[in-house]
């Protein structure tokens, strides 16, 4: 009966962020709540009539546990820091743009948009989901942004504010809102132009007056149609196609670009149309060309389309804070990039370091995991130099500024070639290598077309040379790459692997190297091992557990979850050594638990994460915490030795070398700094190498920029990941090696798609060589061929997809 | 019948003016966020603790 009542018990769910009640359970209104941060936020919307919050969702909400928010945004109510977040203000008015990275659903929209509900002086409050941003309007004199960010924690949505997000105005895509005008013109004209040719198709009766004065209006009316699609519509294929001959021509790039060949081709239909419009009066091939180039922009429009709520580009600056406290200054909080030598600032517990610096006063225990990936904290006394990017364990600290921070130890690293210089991403090279012979072959193809004419029929040279420019338009070519690239995207997409854009997959298909980080990529990050060195009996393991399960110290609890499914023996005393060990009487037996020294005496060179045990006076061995690898990772990796050279970069020290011998052999490098892992990926580029790089930390960002690809494992996809290529779920490690297999899969669609339209282009040209292309032919051909080569290839994609159950 | 030409003529203008008006939602920014205004229409303003349904 008891066991039921658990069962039950465990289901209870907090209403408002879904999370067990275990530890905790606060009753209200008949509903549970797993902290009283919950509660607090239920309590809220409940005095401001807003519950419809949990109709749009069921339990909606962040969880609040741990969050502890008081003082923490104190740096807000210094007026010029406000002033650097705040995109507008005048005597009633000031506008803000925040970003909110724990946005997730419906309920967070609705939340958000009723803020000017729960808090007096809020105007509006407008979100935008994609992008995670809030726009909000407030009026100064009655609420202050720091009120708001403070509510909006509390509320569980705490704005992300650091060193990147001041001063930033609306971003707007100039680039994206071309293209959608030139789509929505191109649309316009195409679709009247396809009306107005109908008539023609039909066979108008050209010796009746009536019709043939329709004609004529529907020819010119087309014409006029036509000029915007070809003028603007089309231009960048035409100013493209130019740039390139005129490269050619100058000797600077050997490259046709497959602009060439489409600007040919509109071109040639353009031409021919106008010349039978007003020489022939016969309908031209207006429709042809309108269609074409809307085709051709929609590719371009699914070209670049991204996952623009993911931020693939951060530098230190997202990491640093906004502002830190200093000391004797008119103002007592001062923007980061305005620190100079000189300057105190405190660094409260858990905070970042922003800049290099010598420790003026208290006791600094600072965790350089971000930097180096080893994950003990270090200590420092008074008078030593911290560097920036550590991150403060310990309580307040008191600084001395020895570096602005554009130049510190850890900012340097960006000012790195690599990070000045574009990654280079070869969305196009693929169809620029088809286009070299495609251009080649469909000049040479015309003018034998023309030559043989001339000497048989010579009424028929232009029409048919022309016809088979037109034809010969790799248009199904250039789509099929956006189209299939689109589709493996979004694929991948759902399978929690996001890439930067489309070239990235088919850089993907090229690697032969991939680099591992071991810190947080082949180890899960903040989590480990327990084992046993020794042996002990179970009424032994239930004395560890009756003991270790009453501290709060991170190896207790490791130790205590392990030891789990053990029934706690009573307690007669026990007292703990803080940072030492616990000692204790249970059932009537004396235990000691905790660092060897404490145990029995013997100070030996040992690790740090180990928990020795003394039963009754007699030494039972240890429990030594070691870092948990990820499930699987022996498994992916074996697979992918097949394939690929592999190389590890580690941050730490080499304890676990002999045991990752057998998998990277002597590929191995250990106590390595960022600079360092940008090296070695450059010396590995250098000897040819195509390099992919997996890491997860700050420490890894300069190895992620400099290698080809650069893939961030992170645990929550939102969150901060370095500056990189791709974003991999860390969930979704194990499945690495079916994403770079199915990215050549991908590839090899694109290539058989080409094949096809290549197939369409030959009987097209054995039409037009003949000279029997007429204008209806055209209108339904060449349409029909480029819609069914994006449908076979976005169609291969997702049932190969669907074979290997990525979707 | 030269009624047709003049009614081509009107449609064109008719849908001209869904082109303008395709060109200001995007200057807008309409197609810069396609989620939350999906979100955003089902809102009721205010909900009643005791309404009947």
């Amino acid at each position: 009966m008891n066991n039921l009542t658990s069962a039950v018990d465990s289901k209870v769910v907090c209403y408002h962020c879904g999370n067990d009640c275990k530890d905790e359970d606060i009753k209200e209104d008949n509903k549970h709540f797993c902290c009283s941060g919950c509660f607090t936020v239920y309590d809220i919307l409940k005095n401001n009539n807003l519950c419809g919050y949990y109709d749009i969702n069921s339990n909606a909400g962040v969880s609040l546990k741990s969050k502890n928010f008081k003082g923490k945004f104190d740096y807000l109510s210094e007026k010029n820091i406000e002033a650097e977040l705040l995109s507008f203000k005048n005597e009633h008015m000031a506008k803000v743009i925040l970003n909110v990275p724990s946005i997730h659903c419906s309920s967070c929209v609705w939340l958000l948009e009723n803020f000017p509900k729960i808090l007096k002086g809020v105007i509006s409050s407008r979100l935008n989901f994609v992008k995670k941003e809030l726009a909000l309007d407030f009026d100064p004199n009655i609420v202050s942004l720091k009120e708001i960010v403070e509510l909006m924690a509390t509320l569980g949505y705490e704005p992300q504010i650091n060193l990147e997000s001041t001063g930033k105005p609306k971003i707007i895509d100039h680039e994206t809102r071309r293209l959608l005008f030139k789509i929505g013109v191109t649309g316009f004209c195409a679709g009247n132009i396809m009306m107005m040719s109908f008539p023609e198709y039909f066979n108008l009766d050209l010796a009746n007056q009536l019709d043939a004065t329709y004609q004529k209006f529907f020819l010119y009316f087309n014409f006029i149609l036509a000029l915007p699609v070809f003028f603007y519509g089309a231009s960048d294929y035409l100013k493209g196609a130019y740039y390139s001959i005129v490269e050619n021509l100058k000797g600077n790039s050997k490259i046709l670009s497959v602009d060439i060949p489409i600007a040919l081709g509109i071109s040639a239909l353009f031409l021919r149309s106008t010349f039978e419009t007003f020489v022939s009066h016969r309908a031209g091939y207006w429709d042809s060309m309108a269609g074409l180039v809307l085709f051709l922009l929609v590719g371009k429009w699914v070209q670049q389309v991204t996952f623009n709520y993911l931020s693939f580009d951060r530098s230190y600056k997202s990491y640093f804070p906004l502002a830190v406290k200093v000391k004797n200054e008119s103002s007592q909080y001062k923007n980061v990039n305005g620190l100079a030598k000189g300057d105190v600032f405190y660094i409260h517990h858990q905070e970042l370091i922003p800049t290099d610096a010598v420790l003026l006063n208290g006791n600094a225990l600072i965790d350089y995991s971000f930097v180096t990936g080893e994950s003990k904290p270090v200590k420092k006394l008074k008078g030593e130099t911290v560097f920036a990017g550590g991150r403060q364990v310990a309580e307040q600290i008191e600084l001395l500024v020895q570096k602005p921070v554009s130049t510190s130890y850890l900012t340097q690293l960006w000012n790195n070639d690599s990070f000045l210089k574009e990654k280079e991403i070869p969305t196009t090279e693929l169809a620029n290598a088809f286009s070299k012979y495609f251009t080649y072959l469909t000049i040479a193809l015309a003018l034998l077309v023309g030559i043989y004419w001339k000497f048989n029929d010579p009424i028929l040279i232009w029409p048919s040379v022309t016809a088979v420019l037109m034809v010969a338009c790799p248009c199904a070519l250039t789509l099929s790459l956006p189209f299939t690239m689109n589709t493996t995207m979004s694929i991948f997409g759902k399978n929690r692997f996001f890439v930067k854009n489309q070239g990235v997959i088919q850089q993907l298909s090229e690697i032969d190297t991939i680099v591992f980080d071991k810190t947080g990529t082949l180890t899960e990050a903040n989590k480990g091992e327990v084992r046993l060195v020794g042996d002990l009996n179970s009424y032994e393991e239930r004395l560890v557990f009756s003991v270790v399960s009453q501290s709060v110290h991170p190896l207790s609890k490791l130790v205590a979850s392990h030891l789990s499914q053990n029934a706690p023996l009573e307690v007669n005393y026990i007292f703990e050594v803080k940072g030492q060990g616990i000692e204790a009487i249970v059932d009537g037996t004396s235990i000691k638990v905790g660092k060897l020294d404490f145990v029995n005496g013997q100070t030996k060179n040992v690790g740090d994460s180990e928990v020795h045990i003394l039963i009754a006076g007699e030494y039972k061995g240890f429990f030594t915490i070691e870092p948990r690898f990820r499930s699987n990772w022996k498994k992916l990796l074996a697979n992918f030795k097949k394939t690929f050279e592999l190389s590890l970069l580690s941050g730490d020290n080499n304890k676990m070398e002999n045991f990752l011998r057998p998998v990277f052999g002597e590929n191995m490098r250990f106590d390595q700094t960022p600079q360092n892992k940008l090296n070695y990926i450059k010396e590995l580029q250098s000897e040819g190498k195509k390099v992919m790089m997996i890491g997860d930390g700050l420490n890894d960002a300069g190895a992620l920029r400099e290698s080809k690809i650069g893939i961030a494992l992170t645990e929550d996809v939102q969150a901060f990941s370095p500056s990189c290529d791709a974003i991999l779920d860390a969930n979704k490690f194990e499945n690495l090696a079916d994403y770079i297999g199915f990215s050549k899969t991908a590839l090899n669609i694109v290539k058989l798609s080409f094949l096809l339209s290549v197939v369409y282009n030959i009987i097209g040209v054995g039409w037009a060589a003949s000279g029997n292309l007429s204008p209806v032919l055209a209108a339904i051909f060449m349409p029909l061929s480029t819609l069914s080569v994006v449908f076979f290839a976005v169609g291969l994609t997702w049932l190969t997809a669907r074979f290997r159950k990525l979707v | 019948m030269e009624v047709i030409i003049i009614l081509v003529i009107l449609a064109i203008l008719i849908a001209g003016s869904f082109l303008v008006a395709f060109f200001w939602a995007t200057k807008d920014g309409q197609f810069d966020d396609t989620f939350s205004p999906s979100v955003r229409i089902l809102m009721d303003n205010d909900r009643e603790e005791n309404k009947t349904h």
